[in-house]
């Protein structure tokens, strides 16, 4: 399951991406859309986590499994293709991509790594138990809001 | 006749003068309020996470982690001017050669140990209603944290703002006497506004402000312009916030909001302080957003 989702987001992507030769012929409004696609695809998999964290759903280790694997692959993805000059929120009205994200490419990526790496530790504890889940969920939070903090326009 | 007007007109003016610097005079915390068995640096750990210290005070984009250096430094841009956090770091250029009852003053009155008053983009005006004995495990707590030698920055505040002795009046107006909701809440919404009035300062940044700066306690917790520039700081009352008090406790926890967006901007700060608290501090402050009079979104 994990293997093939990762199989999957890894050649939608390439499917994605395969007319543009280089980064920069990206259209931003389309980088600024695929970008969106993959939040979602990771707020999703947090919802089916965060449902059972606080126990509006069973437990049920399996799934927890699934939804942690497709999380840790989802941000195992390099996302540099998507994150174009000209998509920021000073140059597209849908997007919340602040510019401070490309005057501190490094830093930003490394905000990306520590939510991989979250989303890595939630891997080994969602299909353990319950009480693991739940103690991942705030490292998890943390990753995500430490990047949101510094690089997401606020909603108007 | 003109001599006699002329000598009303002086009395007058000496009068209001002389009513005015009472007025303006800076008030240190009595005795009573400083006095009290020693603070506990771990019970003021909590205390420091609940009223958002670090948030303000490490220096610019740098994480708070689990033993900050309070190095000051990040600017705070304003309506009347821009002001730059100071270092309070137990060190000579920060706070290590303050006694406690000096660190008090400043934070629970905003007054500095040379008797000025301090801009009250500190949030005395909310930290006057905390505990002192919460005060004095946090000052305990703060001596206990890494110095730092960094140099504090000057407030760049224009005239006339720029006049400190102005700010007594300011808080002739502002220092928060009581609670702001007044009734008589069951537990745990009590503990909740403890830490929603007092120490977590919640209405600095969610309650709309007058034009004198001070919070319009009619439109308490209602949302307010973002000083960035960048939207609005939400509505969290009743009439803002949908959420159940179970939905609010978890995103001051995790950030996790119930659709599993997640805290951003300075919310995101706030949120992993918040998180340092016992589960029961949390729940406690949701069941105050219940308790808070609903502000509808219309009248924002």
């Amino acid at each position: 399951m994990t293997r093939s989702f990762r199989l999957l987001a890894g050649s939608l992507v390439i499917a994605a991406l395969a007319p543009m030769a280089l980064a920069q012929g990206l259209d931003p409004e389309r980088a600024q859309s695929l970008r969106e696609g993959h939040m979602k695809l990771m707020g999703l998999n947090i919802g089916m986590l965060g449902a059972m964290a606080k126990e509006e759903q069973p437990y049920d280790a399996e799934m927890a499994a699934a939804a942690a694997g497709n999380l840790a692959a989802l941000g195992s993805i390099d996302q540099r293709f998507y994150w174009v000059e000209g998509s920021s929120s000073e140059d597209l009205e849908e997007s919340r991509a602040l510019p401070a994200i490309w005057e501190n490419m490094d830093d930003f990526n490394s905000k990306t790594e520590a939510l991989h790496e979250a989303a890595m530790k939630m891997e080994e504890a969602a299909g353990t138990d319950l009480a693991s889940l739940q103690a991942a969920m705030g490292p998890l939070g943390e990753a995500c809001g430490s990047c949101h903090e510094d690089y997401r326009k606020p909603e108007e | 006749m003109i001599r006699r007007a002329l000598g009303a007109a002086i009395a007058i003016i000496l009068l209001a003068g002389g009513v005015g610097w009472m007025l303006t005079s800076p008030e240190p915390l009595p005795a009573s309020a400083v006095e009290g068995p020693p603070g506990d640096p771990e019970r003021g750990a909590l205390v420091f996470a609940a009223a958002g210290c670090a948030s303000c005070h490490v220096a610019p984009e740098t994480d708070i982690g689990e033993a900050p250096v309070l190095a000051g430094g990040m600017a705070f841009v304003s309506p009347f001017g821009t002001f730059h956090a100071p270092n309070i770091s137990p060190s000579p250029q920060g706070v290590g050669d303050w006694s406690d009852a000096e660190i008090m003053d400043a934070v629970m009155r905003g007054v500095s140990p040379s008797g000025a008053h301090y801009y009250p983009a500190l949030p005395y005006a909310a930290y006057a209603m905390a505990d002192p004995q919460d005060m004095r495990d946090l000052v305990a707590h703060l001596r206990t944290l890494p110095p730092s030698s960094q140099e504090n920055l000057p407030h760049e505040v224009p005239f006339p703002f720029s006049i400190r002795r102005g700010v007594g009046l300011w808080k002739a107006l502002n220092l928060r006497q009581g609670w702001v909701i007044e009734d008589d809440l069951p537990e745990p919404a009590a503990r909740g506004r403890y830490l929603a009035e007092a120490l977590g300062h919640c209405g600095e940044c969610h309650t709309p402000r007058g034009p004198l700066g001070g919070l319009d306690h009619a439109q308490w917790l209602g949302g307010a312009p973002n000083p960035s520039g960048d939207g609005r700081i939400p509505n969290i009352t009743p009439g803002g916030l949908e959420w159940s008090e179970g939905e609010i406790a978890y995103y001051l926890g995790t950030g996790f909001t119930p659709e599993f967006d997640t805290a951003g901007g300075e919310m995101a700060a706030v949120v992993s302080e918040l998180a340092k608290l016992p589960d029961e501090d949390r729940a406690a402050i949701a069941a105050y957003l219940k308790a808070v009079p609903a502000i509808e979104p219309a009248a924002e």
